[in-house]
């Protein structure tokens, strides 16, 4: 998978809390037998709304995606971390997530980044003009307006996004530990 | 994790490490896999890309659930009839594929075994006390009702435990919800998830495993204990779990997967050991009186968004939290509902009564005993029941639930996930309302512009004898 290091762009305001998968991407799209494709049906319900910000030209592309409290809750389906890759999302910026997203989203080269709520409010208004910046590095949220909001990440999801590590190949160099624990436990 | 005394959780944890990370995180040991055609296609993928195999296949079973329309599946002479949507047919084939390429043993699609992967893994057995069991589902938390660490992975998720067996999970924090008393008359295991969904929200849990104590649940049956833990991902824990105990042995006894025995003794010896200790600590608790829950209904689009039946629509200005208040209007808006209605006055006409949460024997009697001698009302245009699997179906038909259901007009169809997420063609029309026995009320989930009511399977008939929300109470007497 790709590293991200850095990610800088404009960043969709949209705010909303409770932001379900469902929501991220309707399940009649989750036919597909393959990652690609599913950025053009992301949002589908909110992109019927008459003057949502998915519709408007200047978010076209932007690699970041700020959101109210308990993203990606729902179901499990991977597809809304594809979804979103696949419209170009590089990192999404909310007060929480769902554990269940939190984890598919670094798999699928995505940060999840936490703020507090007053950071988020404070971003949300930023975005409508300039473009914002995700240091995982420096673990720093900033934008033009001078802002720069720190916040904390899972070492190991930082890494395997820094790195694009491929997480099975890491596991697999444990096969002496998983083939002792099976020889000491499972029938 | 721990020393000294220990939660359940952390006994199984403990159980299944096999290496531990820098930051807590550990790589477990994982003791089952259930497979489904939706979330696995994309992992096999990755599994030729890189030349892997499926490390235990016999750890692990295939069935496929969300796709196959709940319509005859074999014609007369029992050859299996094609599935007529290009992509749902698509998937299945992809399934089918992969489980022969890679040894996967799997149930078929025509099998009278055939089901929900929730309702079949414990009905077979899969489902073990103190195992790790996980699936490309969120309703995986399920499993937790029979004592196992039971949770929903993503698809890169289930590639890693084909590969390796194992997952690199972080503890979750405790979590204790503690229900005493009896619930009432009309009052289901259903309802009462569903206030306490209410009462911690849909973020609850999050980073905590949530386990189910108290009295209430001791004396609760394994089929409402599932339907618990099933909805334990709608207050925001990957896990909920129950302590095994008699009734789940005897659940378990005898079951195909199951150990025989001497095999079955020593099994037991050990799930008995599993229980929460005495002293052992929870980082939150949550106490709930079971006598307060009433037969409960949603009445927006997130399943925190809950009132009693005897209840009204609320007021969004009624929420503290302006987030809410906000998410309370647009809901109103969505499911076309004025704050301050009765809820009693709210005209449905499509009832679904089905999913991993109530589709097993017991839901699909406590709906027969309000519908038996009624019709379903003139206003009600679509009435499904959908059974878990098919061994649920043939052993409601073996007790007439068959016959109850459609002489009163509801459709009796072949199991799987139907009109739960409205993969298959079983969809609620734009703006149509439905009483559905599911777990979620998310818009457009089942199908673009649905209104979903959650309710229990009691209250599900109830509306669909009535055609409109109603309080079973009023239909049945104890
Ligand atoms: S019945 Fe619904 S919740 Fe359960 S597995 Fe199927 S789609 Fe998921």
């Amino acid at each position: 998978m790709k590293a991200v290091k850095r990610i800088h762009g404009r960043a969709i305001p949209f705010g909303r809390r409770n932001v379900d998968t469902d929501l991220i991407i309707a399940a009649v799209h989750l036919k597909t037998i393959s990652r690609a494709g599913l950025g053009r049906h992301a949002f589908e319900t909110v992109r019927a709304e008459p003057g949502n910000v998915f519709a408007d030209p200047a978010f076209a592309g932007a690699p970041i995606l700020i959101a109210g409290e308990n993203f990606g809750c729902g179901s499990s389906r991977e597809h809304a971390a594809w979804a979103l890759a696949d419209m170009g999302i590089e990192a999404v910026i909310a007060p929480s997530f769902s554990d269940i997203f939190g984890g598919n989203a670094y798999r699928n080269g995505i940060a999840a980044v936490v703020l507090a709520q007053n950071a988020i409010d404070r971003l949300l208004d930023a975005a409508w003009r300039y473009p914002l910046t995700v240091d995982l590095e420096a673990m720093i949220v900033s934008s033009p307006l001078g802002h720069r909001f720190t916040f904390e990440m899972d070492p190991f999801r930082r890494d395997c996004l820094m790195e694009g590590r491929d997480e099975i190949a890491l596991t697999l160099s444990h096969e002496d530990a998983i083939r002792a624990y099976e020889e000491r436990t499972v029938p | 994790m721990s020393r000294g005394a220990r939660t359940l959780y952390e006994k199984i944890w403990d159980a299944h490490v096999v290496a531990r990370g820098e930051d807590g995180t550990c790589l477990l040991y994982i003791d089952r896999h259930l497979v489904h055609e939706v979330t696995s296609p994309q992992a096999f993928e990755g599994l030729r890309l890189a030349g892997r195999s499926v490390r235990r296949p016999d750890l692990t079973l295939a069935v496929a659930d969300h796709n196959l329309p709940t319509t005859r599946r074999v014609d007369a002479n029992g050859n299996r009839l094609p599935i007529e949507n290009a992509e749902s047919a698509e998937q299945l084939a992809a399934l089918e594929a992969n489980i022969a390429e890679f040894g996967v043993p799997s149930i078929e699609a025509t099998a009278p075994e055939q089901g929900i992967v929730h309702v079949v893994g414990p009905e077979r057995g899969f489902t073990l006390p103190g195992t790790t069991l996980v699936c490309g589902d969120s309703h995986t938390a399920a499993h937790g009702a029979l004592g196992a660490l039971a949770f929903g992975i993503g698809t890169s998720e289930v590639e890693h435990v084909l590969a390796t067996q194992t997952l690199w999970v972080r503890p979750s924090k405790t979590m204790e919800v503690r229900v005493d008393g009896r619930l009432g008359f009309g009052v289901s295991a259903k309802d009462l998830i569903l206030f306490i969904i209410g009462r911690i929200g849909t973020a609850g849990g999050t980073g905590h495993v949530i386990e189910y104590r108290g009295d209430t649940f001791a004396e609760m049956s394994i089929e409402g204990r599932l339907t618990v833990a099933n909805m334990t991902i709608e207050a925001g824990a990957r896990s909920g779990l129950f302590a095994p105990d008699e009734a789940t042995f005897a659940y378990l006894k005898g079951r195909p997967m199951a150990p025989q025995g001497e095999a079955w003794e020593h099994a037991v010896a050990a799930w008995r050991e599993l229980a929460t200790d005495d002293r052992a600590h929870f980082d939150r608790s949550v106490r709930i009186d079971a006598t307060e829950v009433a037969p409960t209904v949603t009445w927006g689009t997130s399943p925190e968004d809950v009132a009693p039946i005897t209840g009204k629509v609320p007021e969004p200005d009624s929420f503290a939290d302006p987030a809410r208040r906000a998410a309370a209007r647009k809901a109103l808006d969505y499911m076309g509902l004025t704050a301050g209605q009765m809820l009693r006055d709210v005209a449905v006409e499509h009832i679904f009564i089905g999913s991993c949460t109530n589709s097993r024997i017991e839901d699909l009697r406590a709906a027969a005993d309000v519908v038996r001698g009624r019709k379903i009302s003139d206003s009600i245009k679509q009435a499904l029941v959908v059974p878990g699997s098919g061994l649920v179906k043939r052993q409601a038909e073996a007790e007439g639930l068959d016959r109850i259901f459609t002489e009163a007009g509801f459709d009796w169809r072949e199991p799987g996930c139907s009109m739960c997420l409205a993969m298959n063609p079983d969809k609620v029309p734009p703006q149509g309302r439905c009483a559905s026995t599911s777990n979620r009320n998310f818009a457009g989930r089942q199908g673009p512009g649905a209104r979903t009511h959650l309710v229990s399977p009691a209250m599900a008939a109830a509306a669909a004898v009535t055609g409109r929300l109603a309080d079973v109470r009023e239909l049945v007497k104890p």
